[in-house]
């Protein structure tokens, strides 16, 4: 019986030839992560265990990025204890602000992850570096203490689901909307406990950065990970960035999977999630007016270049609808430096929009554009819960970056055609 | 495991871990803190009427969302005893038990169980009693790995022990 990718990725890191869906394992972890948020609560635990040091200091990484640029003496404390433990534990990887992102975007773009390897995180969003090829999952803060001082952790090998998507992508349509439109379909407990494994000729045809947006939001479908085969791309995409060497695997044709499911993408427009769950999602025509009082483009889905390019692509020349808020959040120090350098922080500015130093800030209702009681916001972020980006009750609508900047400009929910 | 006994509180599907403890209370990791804020936006009501010993009662995908483990630790800290739900979200499944907050997984129970039912859970013989309708429903036992976990105290007494043996 063949294995799937995420099968032999979870072998060879327990030592074993293979493994089936169902069966506990302790693996060895190529790398741990941590932020502000959860973090302290690990190195808490990791100090009542009395282990002195981590088990590698180049394979824990600490990025304090949710409640920073400190928004209050009690984050700021927080983000202190991140601080202070990196530097006595002498951690390689340590992301202080103001060299720092938001740590999703971060990671990759800093070689930190690679093909074939097994990444654990304190943080849901880990997945996103499936698209890497890894198997990436995100795991609770004991968890994570647990890895820092035996750089091990178990897991159940889960089952998988096959998603392959053919046909051309229309225009507009990017890996967010493909991903909405799965979650749509398969709902926000479609893939739970499940592997993820993103396939077929328009997934060959996306960017990485596409990529990442698709495995970030696996979690969204319940998923444990999503995984993306190693490509010409991918390898392009670490040439000079890889920190380690790595080893590919690929699922072998006989592999098992759970579910196999096959998207025409040629048919999938625009895709808007509403309120309050991912899975409620419409095509752009028929979402309706919609007007709305704020638009945040940023966070780990969808704060990367390609993004940002794209959002500017519709904003230049054009003004933000005078009722609208843009908040525009690159991901990472980079990609702030890299769109001021192509002229896109201009465009922003110069459409009315605040762009803000890399945060994760209003994608958790954090700081930096909390909504109040009865307001609307369209997100380019992954979750549009009760609450997520503040009042309880606020509404979140999910789109991505064209879908967001068109919208900014006409004030309601827009398709990007009707500002283009 | 003892058996756990308490009244129901009951929860819709889907509860998010934003539901169970909002963001904006997470700029602090005390349990105390935590646990007055508990449910708030799935209930207002739920940190001030929530007893110690309580039991949790939801639908499906109880946990979804962040891989905050502030969420089960709220919960405890409000002195939940127990969470039954009909499904959890994986992060928080682990994230329970890594804490030793007991959960368990039955669909026929979360079905039939109403708000303010009184209910007997035990574990080992894997029954939920509905005292209050007189109805007796099975759940999903917990593997043997996970009970493991639970009966060491969960994830850090586990390893704790596991480090000294390295030593
Ligand atoms: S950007 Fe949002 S989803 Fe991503 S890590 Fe930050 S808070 Fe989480």
């Amino acid at each position: 019986m063949g294995m799937t990718v995420t099968e032999k990725i979870l072998a060879a890191h327990a030592g074993m030839e293979a493994v089936e869906p169902g069966q506990l394992i302790n693996a060895r972890i190529d790398l741990a992560l941590g932020n502000d948020i959860t973090a302290p609560l690990a190195i808490k635990e990791f100090r009542q265990l009395g282990v002195k040091k981590v088990f590698d200091p180049a394979r824990v990484v600490l990025v304090p990025d949710h409640f920073t640029p400190n928004k209050d003496i009690k984050s700021a404390e927080q983000a202190k204890i991140l601080r202070e433990f990196a530097r006595e534990q002498g951690l390689e990887y340590y992301y202080e602000v103001g060299r720092m992102g938001i740590e999703h975007c971060l990671l990759p773009e800093e070689g930190l992850v690679m093909p074939g390897e097994l990444v654990i995180g304190a943080d849901s969003h880990t997945c996103t570096y499936g698209a890497l090829g890894a198997f990436a999952t995100g795991v609770g803060s004991t968890d994570l203490a647990a890895a820092m001082a035996t750089g091990e952790c178990w897991f159940k090998v889960p089952e998988t689901i096959l998603l392959r998507y053919y046909g051309k992508l229309r225009p507009w349509v990017g890996g967010k909307d493909l991903i909405l439109y799965t979650i749509g379909d398969i709902g926000v407990d479609g893939a739970r406990y499940m592997a993820m494994e993103f396939t077929g000729e328009a997934i060959a045809a996306l960017s990485l950065d596409g990529r990442f947006t698709m495995a970030n939001m696996a979690i969204e479908a319940g998923a444990k990970n999503g995984i993306f085969p190693v490509d010409e791309k991918t390898e392009e995409y670490l040439r000079g960035r890889a920190r380690r060497p790595y080893r590919v695997y690929r699922s072998d044709p006989d592999a098992r999977y759970a579910e196999v499911r096959e998207y025409d993408v040629s048919r999938i427009e625009p895709q808007v999630a509403f309120p309050h769950l991912p899975e409620n999602t419409r095509p752009i025509s028929e979402v309706g007016e919609i007007p709305i009082d704020q638009v945040v483009i940023g966070s780990c889905t969808n704060g990367r270049m390609e993004d940002l390019r794209v959002a500017a692509s519709i904003l230049n020349g054009r003004r933000v609808h005078p009722e609208v808020r843009l908040i525009i959040i690159p991901g990472t120090q980079k990609i702030y430096a890299q769109a001021l350098e192509e002229g896109l922080i201009r465009i922003f500015i110069e459409a009315g929009a605040a762009v803000s130093t890399p945060t994760c800030g209003p994608c958790l209702g954090g700081h930096m554009g909390i909504l109040a009681k009865g307001e609307r916001a369209v997100a380019t972020t992954n979750r549009n819960f009760v609450g997520r980006m503040g009042h309880p009750e606020s509404e979140v609508y999910l789109a991505g970056p064209a879908v967001a900047a068109a919208s900014a400009v006409k004030g309601r929910i827009a398709a990007p055609e009707e500002v283009r | 495991m003892q058996p756990i006994r308490g009244t129901c509180h009951k929860f819709g599907h889907d509860i998010d871990t934003d539901a169970i403890i909002p963001a904006r209370y997470l700029n602090t990791s005390d349990p105390l803190e935590l646990a007055r804020h508990c449910m708030e936006d799935a209930d207002p009501e739920f940190p001030g009427r929530v007893k110690a010993g309580d039991i949790i009662v939801a639908g499906k995908n109880f946990g979804c969302g962040s891989s905050r483990e502030h969420a089960p630790l709220a919960i405890k800290a409000a002195g939940v005893a127990a969470v039954i739900a009909a499904s959890f979200a994986r992060i928080f499944y682990r994230n329970a038990i890594n804490i030793g907050l007991p959960i368990f997984e039955a669909p026929e129970a979360a079905a039939g169980i109403e708000g303010g039912d009184e209910v007997l859970i035990e574990p080992d013989k894997g029954l939920i009693t509905n005292l209050t309708k007189n109805e007796t429903y099975r759940m999903v036992p917990l593997p043997p790995f996970m009970q493991e976990l639970m009966d060491a105290g969960g994830l850090m007494a586990y390893v704790a022990r596991k480090v000294k043996d390295r030593v």
